[in-house]
Order: structure tokens, then C-alpha cells, then sequence
């Protein structure tokens, strides 16, 4: 009985059998050299590029009008720029909680899907990255209020605010996730070099590869800079998030002056991104035939991570209401009963059924193990964190302390067109991505077949 | 070239090629057991025992990093005390010019730059790299460096080059082959 019950408690294997260094190397390069590009491919990235468009006409028409064209006016400040950046952001954290932290946890199942979720963290941090900008109405001011520079006006960016900490944070992280990126590709790039039959091809990616040979003395420099890239991107990636949580906690607007803001941001980010990369990697796993290298074990592993944190943000949310009774604010208790049964009472309550009701799904083996179904979730549970942005940002800006200044905020067509248009600018960068770049690391996959292990001083 | 008139072109070494690591690991050591001292090896993958074989010498990388960190972290608060202070000083709420603890988040996020710039642009410099032409790419074979093959190369500036391609030949190599200048 025991025994023929074991076999479940087995875990599945990272790789399927019967892959060799060669054909790992030519099923991921040829997707990338191949000349044949599928239609399917010119077909979404034609759709993504219309819908970069809209963001073109959004952003032109900001630039021209200002912000008056959103719905954002007193009392509600921040609207959707704020809460579509914090969504995006959040995003990006999964990949380089899988690049990173999983790197220094020694967990091989992470070589499989790191680097198409580090490049899900570049673009969306790219689109995060856009609407604190454009948020500010003229950008090209923007420039001294966010970056110490020298101008010729003398005046210095405030320091003491979390709006600056931020602009630090986020442009730290994005530097910081490209290098690790590119120096994760280098390998790579010298794959597609040496396979490379076109002359063009060759040039291009033996200049971007920059000479790689794999000698011994590369291989250690090369491992020793990755381990500390990966030692410096997990304090990087927890500050951002933290930093993102400064923005509100530091000021006193009930609901966000709360010192649990930091963990659960962090816990947050991490769910919603763990979201965005099932997202993405159930099709593209199945439209480029890798699920023997994006196997059963990644997929039910990612679903686990989001059990975990969602599960972490559930406390949040409970920790949220308790303070808020435990503060003997009437302020605090007052925004949370109006969370409860306020204007947005619907938007809370959709994000707790999500978020805390439906997440409790993944504890059964059998939905974490029905790919559509796990698709279906990641699209809601991204949903769900738009929510829990939509909320903070908005209930408690909306009904604050003096209720002659509520008001309702009504987004306009302006605020959604730029939203929407961010997807169109991620998807065309990430089908880009997959056209010309490995999807999965070639090297890192290959060092875990037993033909990479080499036995110890005889 | 065929245009050069017929001089045998000069010899960056002599290359041997294994099908695995393992066999690539135990010719490195019998080469370094050997005597030979001008040798690298090449593979599509890190081998962690690999360089401690060959080169003996680890990378000064971990060095540079941790001063690319103190820099930036020096950097960060050098910055916002100097705009905080000195140069455009502004009473806010009666707090401190010198508010060093709201000065820790950008001092932190500059140390992270710093370090990460220093860890990737060293680790790409102290390989040499970008470098666009090296001797061993002559060798046809080496293009499956990148992909499944492993090779080992004894240099001509090696004291007893002399006798490197026999003693490859015996290390059990699939190939050994001429590597051109």
C-alpha cells in the first residue's frame, strides 16, 4: 500500500530523458535561427504593435493636453498611473525572485524558465517604468525634480522623499536586471554564433557574445560575477518593492500609513508575478513544443509559489482590518468599514475572493496540474492585484478625513488607452524577445543532465 | 591565405578534443600532472573543478565588487548630504539638514549599482573580452565548443610544446588538431 503510493510523493523530473547537450542546444538556437518565422508570430506581434500604437496616441495626447485627460483630480491624486505602475512592477519581481533568490537556493528547476522571466521583468519594468514619468505631465522637467544633475536653476531633488527613493529603486532595478540579463546570455549568444549558417547572423551575434570561448578561466569569472549578481539582486529586488510600499506607508493617509506595507508589497509582487510568468509560459511552452524542458514539476512548482504568497498577502490583507480596528483610529477604522461597504465595496470584495478565496484551489494537486485551468487562474489572479492596487490607491484617497472633500474617481477613456496600450508595448517586446533571443538558458539547462556532472579528485 | 608563399604559419598550440567533461577533466589533469604548464581548457558548460586544475589562481573579482559597492554607497550619501546641505539647503518641517537616515535608501540603491556594474563590466574585462578574433576559433571542430564538445589546448609558448600533440594523442582525445596563429 505504502510502497505503490510512493511513487506520487516522487517528484517529477526537471528535464524530460532523453535530452543531450545537442539537442538542447537545437531545440532552443533553432527556434531563434530557424528562417522560418511561424505566422502565429507575425500575427500577435502585429497585434501587439497596433496596440503600441494606442499607447503612441495616449502619450502624444498627455504630452499635448496634460493630465487633465485622465480622471485623476482632487481628492484622487493618483490614479491609474500610480496603481498600473505598482501592477507592473510587481510583475517584474518574479523573474528576478527566479533569477536571483532561487540561484543562490541552489533550485535547478529555475534554469528551465529564468530567462524568459527576467525578460518578462525588463519589459515590465519598461512599462512600470512609463507612468511615473508620464504621470508628471511635462517629463522633460521631470529630469531635475528626479535626477540629481547640475541644471543651470541650482535646485537639487528632495531627498527626504520616497518619490526620490523610488526614481533610485526602479532605475537601479532596471540597470541591475539588464546586466544580470546580458551577462546570463553571453553563453548563449556564442551558442547561436558557432550554429549560426548565415554570414549576418554569425556578425550579429558574435558581437553581441563579445568573443566568448568558454575557457576554464571564463567559466570561473563567469560563475563567480553571476553568484554575486544573483547575492545582489535579492536585496536589490526586496528595496524595490519596499521602496514602491514607501510611497504610501511614509505618508499619513489612513490605509497607507501602515507598517506592515513593506512584506506585503514584497508578497504582492511576488504572487502577481508568479501569475504573470504561468501567463506567459503555458502557451509559449506550448506553442514552441518545450514542455519536455518546461516540464509538469516547473509548472506545479510556480503554482505553489503563488499558493504561498497569496497566502502571505491574505495575512496582509487580515493584518490590514486589524490594525485598522487595533489603531482606535476613527479615521483607519473609518476607511476600513468604507473598503468594506464604501463606492468600491465591489472592487474589494472581488480582489478578497480572488486573492484569498480562489488562490485556496491551489492546494489540490489535480488544478495545479490542469495546465488550462492554471491559465485561467493566472489571468484572474492578475487581475486581482490590479485590484488590490485599484483599492489602496483610490478608497483611501477618495474618502479621507473631511467628507465635504470625497469625491468618486471615475477613470477616463485616456487612462485605459494608456493602460492598454502598455500590453501592446510588453507583448511586442517579449515576442521580439523570443524571436531572437534563447527563451531558455542553453548552458544552465545543459549543466543538468548527468553528462555536465563530473566526478571529484579520484 | 593563399596568397602567403608556403612558410608553415605559426602554431598558437595544439588542441584535443573529448566528448565529455569527465574526459576533458581527466586529461586536464594528467596534462597539469605531466608538466605542462601553458594550458586552457574550453567547454559549453562551467565545470566547477576545471580552473582549480588549470589555473591554480582565483579571480580577483570578488574584490573589485565589494570596492565598486563602497564606492557607490560613498557615492550615494556624499551626493545627498553635499545637494542637502551645502548646496541647496531647505528647512523642511524643521527636520535636520543632515537627515541621514532618509538618505539610507539611495545610499543602498547606489551600493547595489555600483557593485552589479563592477561585478558584470569586470567580470566581461577580466576575460579580455570584448575580443573579437582568437586563434582558437581556426580550429573548424571548436565551433562545437558552445554546444557538446570539450577541448584542451597546450600553447607553443609552452616550455615542452614539443611533445604536446603526442601526449595528447595518448589522453584519450577524439582529435587533436593544429591550432593556427
Amino acid at each position: 500500500m505504502i510502497n505503490t503510493k510512493a511513487a506520487d510523493y516522487e517528484p517529477a523530473p526537471l528535464i524530460e530523458p532523453g535530452h543531450t547537450f545537442a539537442s538542447i542546444s537545437d531545440k532552443i538556437g533553432n527556434v531563434v535561427l530557424s528562417t522560418n518565422t511561424p505566422l502565429t508570430w507575425f500575427i500577435v506581434v502585429s497585434i501587439g504593435f497596433m496596440i503600441m500604437g494606442a499607447l503612441g496616441m495616449a502619450v502624444t495626447w498627455l504630452m499635448i493636453k496634460g493630465t487633465g485627460i485622465w480622471g485623476v483630480n482632487q481628492p484622487v491624486g493618483w490614479g491609474f498611473a500610480i496603481i498600473n505602475f505598482v501592477w507592473w512592477i510587481g510583475i517584474g519581481h518574479a523573474g528576478t525572485l527566479i533569477s536571483a533568490i532561487l540561484l543562490l537556493l541552489k533550485q535547478g528547476w529555475r534554469t528551465s524558465i529564468n530567462r524568459f522571466a527576467e525578460g518578462m521583468t525588463i519589459f515590465a519594468v519598461m512599462c512600470a517604468g512609463l507612468f511615473p514619468l508620464v504621470h508628471t505631465g511635462r517629463p522633460w522637467l521631470a529630469a531635475y525634480w528626479l535626477f540629481p544633475y547640475p541644471n543651470s536653476m541650482g535646485v537639487w531633488p528632495q531627498f527626504r522623499s520616497p518619490l526620490i527613493w523610488d526614481v533610485f529603486a526602479v532605475s537601479t532595478y532596471f540597470t541591475v536586471s539588464l546586466l544580470f540579463w546580458y551577462v546570463g546570455l553571453i553563453p548563449d549568444l556564442a551558442t547561436l554564433r558557432d550554429k549560426a549558417k548565415l554570414k549576418p547572423v554569425k556578425i550579429a551575434y558574435g558581437m553581441l557574445a563579445l568573443g566568448w570561448r568558454g575557457s576554464a578561466r571564463h567559466w570561473h569569472r563567469y560563475e563567480v560575477a553571476s553568484l554575486i549578481l544573483a547575492g545582489l539582486s535579492t536585496p536589490l529586488v526586496l528595496s524595490v518593492h519596499t521602496v514602491v510600499s514607501f510611497d504610501f506607508a511614509v505618508s499619513v493617509i489612513p490605509g497607507w500609513h501602515a507598517t506592515i506595507f513593506p512584506p506585503y508589497f514584497v508578497a504582492g509582487a511576488i504572487y502577481s508575478g508568479f501569475a504573470m510568468v504561468l501567463t506567459l509560459a503555458i502557451p509559449v511552452r506550448r506553442f514552441y513544443g518545450m514542455e519536455s524542458l518546461i516540464t509538469m514539476r516547473h509548472i506545479d512548482n510556480m503554482a505553489k509559489v503563488m499558493l504561498a504568497t497569496g497566502l502571505i498577502v491574505g495575512y496582509g490583507y487580515s493584518m490590514e482590518a486589524f490594525f485598522a480596528w487595533y489603531s482606535a483610529s476613527p479615521h483607519e477604522q473609518f476607511m476600513m468599514w468604507n473598503r468594506m461597504t464604501g463606492q468600491y465595496a465591489w472592487a474589494y470584495w472581488l480582489l478578497i475572493s480572488i486573492n484569498v478565496v480562489m488562490v485556496q484551489f491551489l492546494w489540490f494537486k489535480r488544478v495545479r496540474q490542469n495546465v488550462g485551468l492554471l491559465f485561467v487562474m493566472s489571468l484572474i489572479v492578475n487581475v486581482g492585484m490590479w485590484l488590490e492596487r485599484f483599492v489602496i490607491v483610490v478608497t483611501s484617497l477618495a474618502n479621507d478625513f473631511v467628507p465635504t472633500s470625497w469625491a468618486h474617481y471615475t477613470p477616463t477613456m485616456w487612462d485605459y488607452l494608456l493602460y492598454a496600450g502598455t500590453f501592446g508595448l510588453f507583448t511586442t517586446a517579449f515576442l521580439l524577445f523570443l524571436r531572437f533571443v534563447p527563451m531558455i538558458s542553453i548552458f544552465e539547462v545543459k549543466t543538468l543532465l548527468p553528462q555536465a556532472k563530473v566526478k571529484a579528485e579520484p | 591565405m593563399a596568397d602567403i608563399p608556403e612558410t608553415t604559419p605559426a602554431l598558437h598550440g595544439v588542441m584535443a578534443e573529448y566528448d565529455n567533461g569527465q574526459a576533458l577533466v581527466d586529461a586536464a589533469r594528467k596534462t597539469m600532472a605531466h608538466g605542462f604548464t601553458q594550458v586552457e581548457a574550453y567547454s559549453p558548460v562551467p565545470i566547477e573543478d576545471l580552473n582549480t586544475i588549470i589555473h591554480k589562481s582565483r579571480t580577483v573579482l570578488p574584490g573589485l565588487v565589494l570596492t565598486g559597492g563602497l564606492t557607490g554607497m560613498a557615492t550615494g550619501f556624499a551626493l545627498q548630504y553635499w545637494a542637502s546641505v551645502i548646496e541647496y539647503p531647505i528647512n523642511i518641517g524643521g527636520r535636520p539638514l543632515a537627515s541621514w537616515t532618509t538618505f539610507i535608501v539611495p545610499s543602498y540603491e547606489l551600493t547595489i549599482l555600483f557593485a552589479a556594474l563592477t561585478a558584470a563590466i569586470g567580470m566581461i574585462l577580466l576575460n579580455g573580452l570584448p575580443q573579437p578574433y582568437h586563434p582558437v576559433f581556426n580550429v573548424q571542430r571548436f565551433s562545437l565548443a558552445s554546444s557538446d564538445k570539450f577541448f584542451l589546448v597546450i600553447e607553443s609558448r609552452d616550455p615542452k610544446f614539443g611533445a604536446a600533440a603526442a601526449f595528447l594523442r595518448e589522453t584519450g582525445a577524439r582529435g587533436v588538431y593544429d591550432v593556427a596563429e
